[in-house]
């Protein structure tokens, strides 16, 4: 009995207004106070990283859905990413822009007098970036492991292909100009907090243990009655969906895309965010995003000339990834469960680690005779 | 009105027959053993039973529906648990996260109202751990319900994996050598717990063992197996006596006695 006791007062605390659920609200409210603040008073270049880190972290977020949750390694990220970058690009681009853009071959009559608002491009842009994630998670999830790995990266080649070959849709290789500059903080995190709501939410309930149960073991799942494809498609196309918004963000921030932004470097780039943030662990997707565009920013002036002493090193472009990648070989090699291990951020884990330091404080202090009564109950 | 009926079951694996022309029935209520020496073909039967292999030729059917080669989820789905030789827990949930695994195929709210957190899926989440307690609680796991599956002791994992299979509310539940591993008072503690389910859940068991002595004091009938042929059948006094039996198990000879 005491056991469906506690279950309940769990199931209380859960819902009623704790001081947990008080400290998220807090937290929550300061943050968006904070994207207030940025939006109005920080400059371009700052917010525009603050913009690529909801992007980032939606995009390491929904890997970790797939991937994380779902033991699913799929690398066509990059290829979902485009489908929604081009649709959003092309429904939310000016007639004008477009008739600029496609000297080469005129755009496809249909898309070219159309100048839609921002949310339902959005939308469109993650539809279909689910819908092709649906038609390749069909045959694709038949496949395991690096199978699995190596046809959705071929898939995302292809989509990049088409990109570079449909000439009155895509624009080919010259790829799309003036994208209008609708991203901003608002757009970029309120999506990234859709996200990671949803895909929490998900993984937290008994579909996400479903999940969870065919990474662990497929047979076991399937003799449990899981229906394995159907699990694994919804987890795919759920991915999509929010990648497809994603690279609709981004189209709509950076406003030039073009097929190289979304070769597979990109899908490499999500892998290692999440690989460092933990997989399984939505709060480390979302500090890896955030953290990775940071330094890759902060470590932007190695790329120029700098001398050390009497040594001069000249600019090379590229350096910054040298420096990721070494960072990626640490973590693998000295960290493997990466910055949160599969755990999630959770306030009573801070206090936990508050309690350790203030109890290390206090004992380096005053040495305690006896240990106190309810620590040896324990 | 027989609940499980393999009618001239095959499996061949290439060159090699498995099981060969395997025919048996289950009652409803029935607690039945197969057992048999090692690569007898007792877990590929489990195996055809629960939809993992298909069979070669022959029928299966459960509760009068012809269920050969169809998919284990849904198998499942139809009422027929099972659980695994090597114990096969998910790691990443806790006790209670595998029980409700088991329970899914049961949920009707769909994705969408579980991943907004709607209503629906809340009461329905709440009424399934509420009912994966009351199962634990019935199998004296509940204390445990938080804990890591791979921190349980040996026989508390076994006993976890067939909450977890009794969670998809069965009618014919599977045991593939539940007693692996066991030391004699572990296994006679396990067989109760048998004989409690079978009674508790209005379930049918079909159940493999190595061991012939772990099973005698608790099935009625008792199949023999050797090279995936039937070689006796019935009441554990008569198996035990047979003659082709202690040849499959033993050898021939002369010194055999259980």
């Amino acid at each position: 009995m005491t056991t469906i006791q506690t279950q309940e007062q769990r199931g209380e605390r859960r819902f009623g207004l704790t001081h947990n659920r008080i400290l998220t609200v807090a937290s929550l409210i300061l943050f968006i106070g904070f994207l207030i603040w940025a939006q109005n008073n920080l400059d371009p270049y700052k917010l525009r990283i603050l913009n690529l880190c909801a992007i980032y972290a939606i995009f390491a977020v929904t890997f970790n859905l797939i991937f994380g949750f779902t033991g699913q390694l799929s690398l066509g990220h990059a290829g979902f990413a485009a489908v929604g970058a081009y649709t959003a690009a092309l429904l939310t681009m000016s007639v004008a822009q477009k008739q600029a853009n496609f000297f080469l071959e005129p755009l496809v009559p249909l898309l070219a007098n159309v100048e839609w608002p921002f949310l339902p491009a959005i939308l469109v842009g993650g539809v279909l970036a689910a819908l092709t994630g649906l038609l390749i998670g069909w045959p694709a999830l038949r496949l395991r492991g690096d199978y699995l790995a190596i046809a959705t990266l071929g898939f995302s080649e292809i989509i990049r292909v088409i990109c570079v070959n449909w000439q009155n849709v895509t624009n080919g290789s010259l790829g799309l100009k003036g994208i209008p500059g609708h991203t901003n903080l608002y757009w970029s995190w309120g999506w990234a907090i859709i996200t990671i709501f949803v895909v929490k939410k998900l993984v937290d309930s008994s579909y996400g243990r479903a999940l969870k149960a065919i990474r662990d073991d497929e047979i076991a799942a399937e003799a449990l009655g899981i229906h394995l494809a159907r699990h694994k498609i919804l987890a795919f196309t759920l991915s999509s969906f929010f990648v497809g918004v994603g690279g609709a963000l981004l189209a709509n921030l950076i406003s030039t895309i073009d097929p190289k932004v979304f070769m597979f470097f990109l899908a490499y780039q999500i892998v290692g965010i999440t690989v460092m943030g933990g997989m399984g662990s939505l709060t480390g997707s979302v500090v890896a995003a955030v953290l990775y565009t940071v330094f890759l920013e902060v470590l932007r002036p190695i790329e120029s000339p700098f001398s050390i002493g009497p040594i001069n090193v000249p600019g090379i472009p590229g350096m910054r990834m040298v420096l990721f990648s070494i960072l990626l070989l640490l973590v693998i090699l000295f960290y493997q469960k990466g910055l949160f291990g599969g755990k999630e951020f959770s306030w009573d884990g801070l206090f936990a680690i508050g309690g350790k330091i203030r109890a290390r404080f206090a004992r380096a202090s005053v040495p305690p005779a006896t240990p106190p009564a309810n620590l040896k109950e324990e | 009105m027989t609940i499980l009926l393999l009618d001239n079951v095959v499996k061949r694996f290439g060159g090699l027959v498995a099981v060969n022309n395997f025919s048996t029935q289950l009652q409803p209520g029935e607690l039945c053993a197969l057992i048999g020496p090692n690569g007898s073909g007792k877990t590929t039967i489990f195996n055809l039973i629960s939809g993992i292999y298909e069979p070669t030729s022959g029928k299966i059917y459960f509760d009068g529906l012809d269920i050969t080669g169809k998919r284990p989820d849904v198998i499942a789905g139809l009422g027929v648990a099972r659980t695994f030789q090597n114990i096969r827990l998910f790691k990443g949930l806790d006790v209670l996260g595998n029980v409700l695994v088991g329970q899914h195929l049961r949920v009707h709210s769909d994705p969408f109202s579980a991943m907004f957190g709607l209503p629906n899926y809340t009461r329905e989440e709440r009424m399934m751990r509420e009912k994966g307690m009351e199962l634990l609680e019935a199998l004296n796991l509940a204390h445990l319900a938080h804990e890591e599956p791979s921190s349980l002791p040996y026989g508390q994992q076994r006993k976890l994996e067939i909450a977890r299979a009794l969670a998809t509310e069965p009618r014919l539940l599977l045991l593939d050598e539940p007693a692996a591993g066991m030391n004699r008072t572990e296994s006679q503690e396990l067989m109760d717990f048998i004989l409690h389910i079978l009674d508790t859940f209005e379930l049918t068991i079909f159940l493999i063992e190595h061991q012939m002595r772990v099973v005698m004091s608790i099935c009625p009938r008792i199949i023999v197996i050797d090279h995936g042929v039937i070689i006796a059948e019935g009441a554990p006094a008569d198996i035990q006596n047979d003659q082709r039996v202690i040849e499959a198990y033993l050898g021939v000879g002369d010194y055999a006695s259980g």
